[in-house]
């Protein structure tokens, strides 16, 4: 048992060798003296914690409230994803696939569907592409929407939450005239869209961007991120150096706020995102600012994307003509996609039968939380917060 | 009827009237609290229970009190239970030196009534300490220390801003302070405005307010020295939080804003009045700004406010003389 605990907590921590449960071996630790140490209390962080996104459990050995060492246990949401998919049809994972980050659907989908249309070499009419790209936006849009209000929330800002809550419900009206559902999709198809879109709902989308632009984007930067305690809770806070973050395997807005212009949409672009101009926000020390700042921006590029897509939406029809049975050739693909919070991939292997030999889910999030003993060490237990929100994970995506 | 159970009946009164009023006013504030933020924050607040969700306090309550009383196992039974006592009593405390009209206050005028009200409102920490290491939960410990920690840093300004005002006052009791203000027809936010602010934040401080309230940071701390509590023992902890940030304000009234004074309406009214602006600025501020480190309120306090609240003191004595 006390090896157990030594591994799983690092050294430094007095445990007693012959304790029967993990609760007796550590419970008299905390107010233990270290001979020539300073005393180090264990602190079980979650997983029912107001501030740990979701059910994660971090393990935290504290000095005062300096944090010496801060491991995450993941696996409380483990749903047994990977395995469950294997022996359903295509049509069957797309819906499930929602469940994995359920903040950003349409990205899992995308990740899914658009794996499978290789397999198959379907070719997407041009419509359904451009919507495609509206939705993956307009869902990039409300991820970071609800990244903007926990991220406040958990610097103690509640009102900022409830703010960033009314727009992301205004985006959740509009996806619900479309799809149907305000969370889960199951909007796109192998092949296209389950539907067009009607004009009134674009005018609708019109209308929701010229609120967002001119009145509720500003007051965020006046709320929250021009706010000099906020700029003094993160500037400094989880830097994460470029070299770590490649190391770590970072993707996304944790990735670009280490200064790495690395986006998908730009350098492997999956969907016709390089007929539409905008930019990829960088930041430049890789510390919670910065990862805020490039979510903050990644907003308004969003809101670029979706203009363009709705003027030079052509006509014509969202689905490809598909045989009844999707059978796709034996092989293999990957198949990656830029979700709001980093790389999406999806490793299929075909083994010619109407559902996947085996899907491998290739999860940012559980990516990014790997780096929260990097980022958290030495800061104190505040800290620790900003640096769990500033990575924006989906529990739900780490532990598939 | 002898002269002593006269006394010792206008006592009785009086303290009824002053917990009855303390319950009242924890009513209102907690429903102006909702009802402020709710407006702050695009929502509706309260709206089933009484007229705009008025006696929703009253349906909180009576939930409290039906709850089970749950004791962690590991606690320090007498420490744990007499902590919400403990930061109750000093919030009752201060009404004892209140003054609520010209030759009116509720207990005596003490002639050292400034040093009272500073040694009183400080007394929560004892309370809070309490419940911090009484609950023998990690959680609550780390809250208590930072109370203990942030009680020593704002507790210098504020007493050196206090202290202004007893230095332009010529007086140290609070009847005294707010006669003088009358007396000479200016209120002392006007030339102590640097002392009223450096008052406005540490008391928020000292609150556990606003974005100090790193005592009970829900978000790091879960409920910091408050975790281990439920029922109506929490109850009694959000009482004295309400009643202590309502004396803290009237306080405020008193030494800044001329207390009592003002036309048509009674005194009582009148501080009472000024201390729920106070207050509603306070709420302003809780619900608007994100929440400081540790640290930084240490550095704040250590670095900014106690070198100008001393530069302040040196400034006003100097315009004295």
């Amino acid at each position: 048992m006390a090896d157990q605990i030594e591994r799983s907590i690092g050294a430094g921590v007095q445990v007693i060798e012959d304790a029967e449960t993990m609760e007796e071996a550590l419970r008299p630790a905390h107010l233990e003296e270290q001979a020539g140490e300073r005393r180090r209390m264990l602190v079980n962080f979650g997983p029912q914690h107001p501030s740990t996104h979701g059910v994660l459990r971090v393990l935290l050995t504290l000095e005062g409230e300096t944090v010496i060492d801060a491991q995450p246990d993941i696996g409380y949401l483990h749903r047994n994803w990977e395995k469950i998919v294997e022996g359903w049809t295509y049509a069957m994972v797309v819906p499930f696939s929602d469940r994995n980050d359920y903040l950003a659907a349409i990205c899992n989908e995308q990740a899914v569907v658009g794996a499978v249309e290789r397999l198959m070499g379907i070719e997407v009419p041009e419509r359904g592409q451009f919507l495609r790209v509206l939705v993956f936006e307009l869902q990039r849009l409300t991820s970071h929407l609800i990244w903007f209000g926990t991220f406040a929330m958990d610097m103690g800002a509640t009102t900022a939450f409830l703010h960033a809550f009314r727009e992301r419900e205004r985006c959740y009206s509009l996806f619900e005239e479309i799809t149907g559902a305000r969370l889960l999709y199951n909007y796109l198809r192998i092949g296209g869209l389950r539907n067009d879109v009607p004009d009134s709902w674009l005018k609708k989308l019109e209308q929701f961007l010229d609120d967002f632009e001119k009145e509720a984007y500003p007051s965020y930067w006046d709320l929250v991120i021009n706010n000099e305690i906020f700029r003094v809770r993160t500037k400094g806070i989880g830097v994460i150096t470029p070299e770590q973050a490649i190391a770590y395997g970072a993707s996304g807005p944790v990735l670009r706020g280490s200064g790495i212009r690395w986006d998908l949409r730009k350098v492997d672009p999956f969907l016709p995102y390089d007929q539409f101009e905008f930019d990829i926000p960088v930041g430049t020390n890789g510390d919670a600012y910065d990862r805020a700042i490039v979510r903050m921006k990644e907003m308004m590029e969003s809101v670029k994307i979706i203009r363009q897509v709705m003027k030079r939406l052509p006509d014509g029809p969202v689905m490809a003509k598909l045989p009844r049975a999707l059978r796709p050739p034996k092989g293999q693909v990957y198949n990656r996609v830029e979700s709001p919070r980093g790389e999406v991939g999806v490793y299929l292997i075909s083994d010619g039968g109407t559902g996947p030999y085996r899907i491998k889910w290739r999860s940012p999030c559980f990516t990014h939380l790997m780096l929260l003993p990097v980022m958290a060490r030495g800061h104190l237990v505040a800290d620790l917060v900003t640096c769990i929100g500033s990575i924006d994970i989906v529990l739900g995506e780490v532990d598939r | 009827m002898p002269g002593w159970l006269i006394d010792f009946l206008w006592v009785v009164v009086k303290v009824t009237l002053v917990i009855a009023f303390v319950g009242v006013n924890f009513i209102f504030m907690v429903w102006l609290e909702r009802k402020l933020s709710a407006k702050m924050q695009a929502r509706i607040g309260p709206n089933r229970v009484g007229p705009h969700g008025s006696l929703q306090l009253i349906a909180d309550a009576l939930k409290l009190f039906s709850k089970e009383d749950i004791k962690p196992a590991m606690a320090d039974p007498k420490v744990w239970a007499l902590a919400p006592v403990v930061m109750f009593a000093p919030a009752l405390l201060v009404f004892y030196v209140l003054p609520v009209g010209p030759n009116a206050v509720i207990g005596t005028d003490l002639n050292v009534g400034l040093l009272y009200l500073a040694a009183v409102s400080s007394f929560t920490l004892v309370g809070i300490f309490m419940a911090g290491w009484g609950s023998n939960s990690k959680y609550s410990l780390l809250g208590a220390m930072r109370a203990g920690a942030a009680l020593m840093a704002y507790e210098i300004p504020l007493v050196l801003s206090i202290l202004t005002v007893a230095m332009l006052a010529g007086t140290l009791s609070v009847q005294g302070i707010v006669q003088a203000q009358v007396d000479r027809g200016y209120y002392f936010v006007f030339p102590g405005i640097v002392a009223f602010i450096i008052y406005f934040i540490c008391v928020m401080a000292e609150l556990g307010r606003g974005p100090f309230d790193l005592v009970e940071a829900e978000h790091e701390l879960v409920m910091g020295y408050q975790t281990e509590y439920s029922g109506m023992r929490w109850g009694i902890m959000l009482m004295a939080e309400y009643t202590n940030q309502f004396t803290a304000a009237a306080i405020a009234a008193m030494l800044f804003l001329g207390g009592w004074d003002g036309p048509f309406l009674p005194g009582w009214l009148w501080l009472v009045i000024k201390a729920y602006a106070l207050v509603m600025v306070m709420m302003w501020v809780r619900w608007t700004l994100p929440r400081v480190r540790i640290d930084q309120l240490l550095d704040l306090s250590w670095k900014f406010l106690l070198p100008v609240s001393l530069l302040n003191l040196v400034v006003v004595a100097i315009f004295l003389v």
